[in-house]
């Protein structure tokens, strides 16, 4: 168990000189669930990566718990890693499979055993232990991977990689909440990277939103909500996503490009760069007064509908209420306490 | 709807049925008709019903004595190459470099075995390995060791196995660089999380998946090794004495050196059997093992 802290770290591959990753300073704390979020490509796995020691960073370093880990290799550094394809040796039966890190680290038999017998109970596989591995489901082999990392009692952290990208999606509700009860079982640090913001929310206490090599926000699930500090954030959490509106913001006005003025919960300065209004679509309902639009199609969502809308020539998602019909001059409701001003994609900060 | 059915259909098989009879069935009547005849030449020929077959089978006659020993030679000779030649083609396979240039050259040095004709490779080592002009067989000499694979069979044995684990061990490399290359990353990096040694992984991840490969790669050189001809008749004849005369030399001798035809006939047909049995063995434990495995 162990808290992760980054200095200065960053990551370029061999033969770039651009960054994969761009320098970061970065604690997660001991028996947290982090996930790291973002689309392929961000830099998300490389920096799990780094944790576990299979890549060496170009620069900065990593700590465990106040000690530096980052010549240290894999093998020493006691993290486990659940792959995104399951891992399971095929000659061996799951008990052998669950045992092979004890084993290979020496543990006694009978301990090991014991540990083992544990790790099969907490993960619902006691009954099956002496199965051939081979066999077994995705989702069962996932289990003995993760299996694999929590029968050592000293593992400094879970690592998952995407871990369920293979497996059927009525075996990930049942994985994923088995996950998230482990995690409150097992006091231990896991991390969690996917590009499914789903997984990501239902499994973490603290969310970090990457993007092109960049920690764009670490946040609780509902801060990234409520708040999302880069109009990445916005879009990319929640579906569909926050709506961005270009304008003009001077004290707590903010005048569209339309030249339709918006009164703001709060005051702001100066801002320089491109200046956005971001809304949710949860918080701007279709409705008889507010801003003038055109509706171009109605979405049923099931549970509610999300009308697409034209406001000034930008396209907007806006809620439409329940048991509303489109009305013949349909305008644009917004609450105004869920209004933020981004300028060049960061949340401004107001006054009041 | 009903199966449409038309015995005409049949015809459409006749191209095969004509190909398969041409190729195989002929052939084979043939030598199922001399095994059963004995002939004193002119082309006349005298019915002997199973005669040569008791003949062959029993090891207190001539022939049967004869056809044992070349037998358990073949055998020998068969179980020496797998020995050698599949834990080396793991071993180098194992080493062969996994990316980079390295990879094709590598792969490239190692075809260039498989791609010489069999009496090419036999002419190579015939001269290689001559006590007086070869450049192993002088060189081993020349270290005071006496070598001559003219004369002493022992000397004959270790040539004949040398030239096959050279020409065919690079069989074995590049199936088991296949089914290596065939194991996803993310096993060796499991590995590494699980702290396990080299020997672990090898034994762990590396042996069970080349498991099928190394099936195809036993058979193949099991028939190959057991039906050797071209390379040991090219480079010893099957001497000194009969040290080095398999199971294909002898029948060739008593084929077209004797001329016995009934004998060799009979001869060729326990032979292909035998071939058979042991692969249609082998390869029935290989995948019921494997199937067992997967229930």
């Amino acid at each position: 168990m162990a808290r992760i802290a980054f200095e200065r770290l960053a990551h370029g591959y061999p033969g770039s000189s651009a960054y994969a990753l761009k320098p970061m300073d970065m604690v997660w704390e001991d028996a947290g669930a982090y996930a790291l979020l973002g689309p392929s490509g961000c830099g998300k796995t490389t920096l799990l990566n780094i944790v576990s020691g299979l890549l060496r960073p170009r620069e900065g370093r990593v700590l465990f718990d106040g000690q530096d880990v980052t010549g240290l290799s894999t093998e020493r550094r006691n993290v486990a890693q659940v792959f995104q394809f399951p891992v399971v040796y095929d000659t061996m039966t799951m008990r052998e499979n669950l045992a092979f890190p004890l084993r290979n680290r020496g543990v006694p038999a009978a301990a090991a055993r014991a540990r083992v017998e544990h790790v099969a109970g907490l993960l619902g596989l006691s009954g099956m232990l002496d199965r051939r591995a081979r066999n077994l489901g995705a989702d069962d082999k996932q289990k003995i991977s993760l299996g694999r990392g929590l029968v050592r009692d000293d593992v400094a952290a879970i690592l998952f990689d995407e871990p369920l990208t293979v497996i059927d999606p009525h075996l990930k509700w049942e994985l994923r909440s088995r996950l998230k009860e482990l995690h409150r079982q097992v006091p231990v640090t896991m991390i969690y990277v996917t590009h499914d913001q789903t997984e990501a929310l239902t499994f973490a206490d603290r969310v970090v939103v990457m993007s092109e090599g960049e920690v764009v926000q670490v946040g609780t699930p509902e801060a990234l909500f409520d708040r999302p500090a880069h109009t990445f954030v916005g879009h990319f959490i929640g579906s569909p996503g926050m709506n961005f509106l270009p304008c003009a913001v001077e004290g707590d006005t903010a005048t569209l490009a339309g030249g339709h003025r918006v009164g703001l919960p709060r005051g702001y300065g100066a801002l320089a760069g491109k200046v956005e209004l971001g809304i949710r679509p949860e918080f701007a309902a279709i409705a008889r007064d507010g801003l003038p639009v055109t509706v171009r199609r109605v979405e049923d969502l099931g549970r509610r509908r999300i009308a697409r809308v034209e406001l000034d020539g930008v396209p907007f998602a806006a809620t439409l209420p329940e048991g509303m019909a489109v009305p013949a001059e349909p305008r644009l409701a917004l609450d105004p306490r869920r209004l933020h001003v981004y300028a060049d994609g960061r949340l401004a900060e107001g006054e009041g | 709807m009903a199966k449409p059915l038309d015995n005409r259909a049949w015809f459409l098989v006749l191209p095969v049925v004509a190909l398969v009879a041409f190729s195989a069935l002929i052939p084979v009547m043939t030598v199922v008709n001399y095994s059963v005849q004995d002939s004193f030449g002119n082309n006349e020929f005298f019915w002997n019903g199973t005669g040569w077959f008791k003949e062959l089978l029993d090891p207190s006659t001539d022939l049967g004595g004869r056809f044992f020993d070349a037998l358990w030679r073949t055998l020998l000779f068969s179980a020496i190459c797998l020995a050698i030649e599949v834990p080396l083609g793991i071993g180098v396979a194992l080493t062969l470099p996994r990316r980079g240039w390295g990879v094709a050259a590598s792969l490239v040095l190692l075809a260039l075995p498989l791609l010489i004709p069999w009496n090419v490779v036999g002419t190579i080592w015939q001269v290689f390995a001559r006590r007086d002009i070869g450049l192993l067989g002088a060189a081993v000499n020349g270290l005071g060791i006496e070598y001559n694979y003219a004369q002493t069979p022992l000397a004959a044995w270790v040539t004949v196995v040398a030239m096959d684990v050279w020409h065919w061990t690079s069989l074995v490399v590049l199936l088991c660089y296949a089914g290596l290359r065939a194991i996803p990353d993310a096993y060796y990096q499991a590995a590494k999380v699980d702290g396990a040694s080299s020997w672990a992984v090898f034994r762990a991840i590396q042996l069970p998946k080349m498991q099928r490969v190394l099936t195809i790669a036993v058979l193949l050189r099991f028939m190959d090794s057991f039906m050797i001809y071209t390379e040991p008749f090219v480079v010893t004849g099957g001497g000194p004495g009969n040290a080095t005369t398999f199971l294909s030399i002898d029948l060739v001798k008593i084929a077209l050196g004797q001329f016995d035809l009934g004998k060799a006939a009979a001869m060729s047909i326990v032979y292909n059997l035998i071939v058979l049995t042991v692969c249609w063995v082998f390869f029935a434990t290989t995948t019921r093992s494997q199937s067992e495995a997967v229930q």
